[in-house]
């Protein structure tokens, strides 16, 4: 099974660059509102998106 | 272009519009096939319009061009949306677009003529996978380029599984698709034997969780709280189902390989991973589907929820069975029968086509300066329709699958087999007909989709939406 040579050591850095996208996400702060996003995407009105934004 | 600065919807409606004739072609191809499992004779004896070479066709039109198309057109609505600004680049994302239909046209005119790598899911050849790649790193540059010049800090999580998905299925296809090439269009995969099977998996079912899985859950976060107009159920709970996802999901693959060549402990490795996964499936299902709570009745009235809350059910739906059926034990009744078919039909119908449907719904309108599609009767006709088909199709292709799986297996009090292989043919046979009615069911669903678009669209302007002028977000959080 030589091809285990290849995917369990890709899979060992995927989980190391994951690991550090999850770093570099909590260190920038996007988890820390984890309430408003979820209504900003609401006030961004494209019902009326013809006519001109509020 | 114009002086007020604007989002690039031009590619977004192309994409949205193509959606629609992939999918009919694409599910024609399927009901065609179909109808050969049930009537082989409608092979007309021509080697080109023969199952082994509409097969691939059918899940490649499906899977890459209609749910292709799907992903282009919402990844790049929601991630101007959410960032707040134009496209990174308006060039490459025209080249996304005519590059994409040019791999699709590619499929089209190759796989009936029989050039096939003969790997599932990637079956074109070497030139045409080169094309791919280019497409796909046009893609990812267009993509995370808007990212990173976001106006908005936050990153919504629907670009989180937008990213993930993009990443993930460029790392798919260049590990899966390294071949060398012999002639134009020939090559041999460079892997041989149990390792090339292993690769397939691995990247075969990383497919159907990053494309067909991740992709779609960033329209599902994107456009149910949309169309529902309430926040997600938990903000919260989206952002470690994300998180959960993709550290868990890399190593399911080796379920497709139970009793094979591949070494017992990969292949256990592949059912517990598998396992794990019930969990953030169901996490992100839950979520969607309580996004509602407090305001179920717009269940009753609004068919753009009923498509996009029933294909969290059939998500939820699959995600159970699919873990289910990579335990060994049930494996051994399943693998190799009709049964599997229907649980990628479960997922494939019921999840991927029912949130493209329902985003495509929400979005097309507004590509066009409008607010609803053109009938909103014919959106609940076609959700019915294309519900009937769903049910359908999986219930024959279970009730087939379990009598094939046991009618293999059954034995005689002497050890001899109580079943010629043809037997079980011949008994599955009232389902072949049975899934044909489904899937011309769920065709005809398009077609009504296909009509009403027209409607929607037809001599409107289309219109590109202006960028508002926010005050900073983080400052208007509300309360």
């Amino acid at each position: 099974m030589d091809i285990l040579y290849l995917l369990i050591p890709l899979s060992i850095v995927l989980v190391f660059l994951i690991g550090a996208l999850f770093w570099w996400a909590a260190r920038d702060g996007q988890f820390d509102d984890l309430e408003g996003p979820a209504h900003r995407i609401l006030m961004d009105d494209e019902n009326h998106s013809n006519t001109k934004h509020r | 272009m114009e002086a007020a600065p604007s989002y690039n919807y031009k590619v977004v409606r192309q994409f949205a519009l193509m959606t629609v004739v992939w999918g009919i072609i694409g599910m024609a191809v399927g009901v065609w096939i179909a109808a050969q499992l049930a009537w082989p004779e409608l092979n007309f004896g021509i080697s080109w319009l023969s199952y082994g070479r509409l097969r691939p066709l059918h899940t490649n039109a499906v899977i890459f061009a209609f749910g292709g198309c799907a992903l282009f057109a919402t990844s790049y609505h929601v991630v101007q949306r959410t960032c707040q600004v134009r496209l990174y680049s308006d060039k490459l994302a025209a080249f996304t677009f005519w590059g994409w239909q040019a791999v699709i046209v590619a499929a089209v005119i190759t796989l009936p003529l029989g050039y096939s790598s003969s790997k599932e899911y990637a079956e074109l050849e070497w030139p045409i996978d080169i094309l791919i790649t280019l497409v796909w790193v046009a893609f990812a540059i267009v993509f995370f380029g808007t990212i990173v010049k976001r106006k908005t800090k936050h990153i919504y999580v629907a670009n989180w599984f937008f990213g993930a998905y993009i990443l993930t299925v460029a790392l798919l296809h260049i590990v899966n698709s390294a071949e060398i090439p012999v002639t134009m269009w020939k090559s041999y995969s460079v892997y041989a034997g149990v390792q090339d099977a292993m690769v397939q998996w691995w990247y075969g079912h990383n497919a159907v969780g990053f494309f067909l899985t991740a992709g779609f859950l960033g329209m599902m976060y994107y456009y149910i709280p949309k169309q529902a107009e309430r926040p997600i159920y938990s903000y919260r709970l989206s952002v470690v189902h994300f998180w959960a996802l993709i550290f868990t999901y890399m190593w399911a693959g080796p379920h497709h390989l139970h009793y094979t060549a591949l070494p017992d402990w990969a292949q256990s490795l592949g059912m517990v991973f598998s396992l794990i996964l019930l969990a953030p499936s169901w996490g992100g299902m839950i979520n969607g589907v309580m996004t509602l709570s407090g305001a179920w009745h717009k269940l009753r009235t609004d068919p753009i929820l009923k498509f996009l809350i029933t294909a969290l059910s059939f998500y939820g739906m699959s995600t159970f069975e699919g873990p289910m059926m990579s335990i060994k034990t049930v494996n051994a009744l399943s693998h190799y029968t009709d049964w599997t078919i229907g649980h990628v039909h479960a997922g494939a119908l019921g999840w991927v086509a029912f949130i493209s449907v329902g985003s495509l719904y929400y979005l097309i309108p507004r590509l066009y300066g409008q607010t609803q599609m053109a009938s909103v009767r014919l959106i609940t006709v076609h959700f019915w329709v294309a519900t009937l088909g769903v049910v359908l199709y999986i219930s024959a292709m279970w009730i087939a699958g379990v009598t094939q799986g046991l009618m293999w297996r059954a034995v005689n009090v002497d050890g001899t087999l109580t079943y010629s292989f043809v037997d079980s043919v011949k008994a599955t046979y009232p389902y072949y007909a049975v899934r044909v009615v489904g899937g011309v069911l769920f065709l005809s669903g398009m077609f009504i989709m296909a009509y009403n678009v027209w409607k929607t669209v037809a001599g409107k302007q289309p219109i590109d939406a202006p960028i508002p002028q926010m005050v900073p977000a983080a400052a208007t959080a509300p309360a």
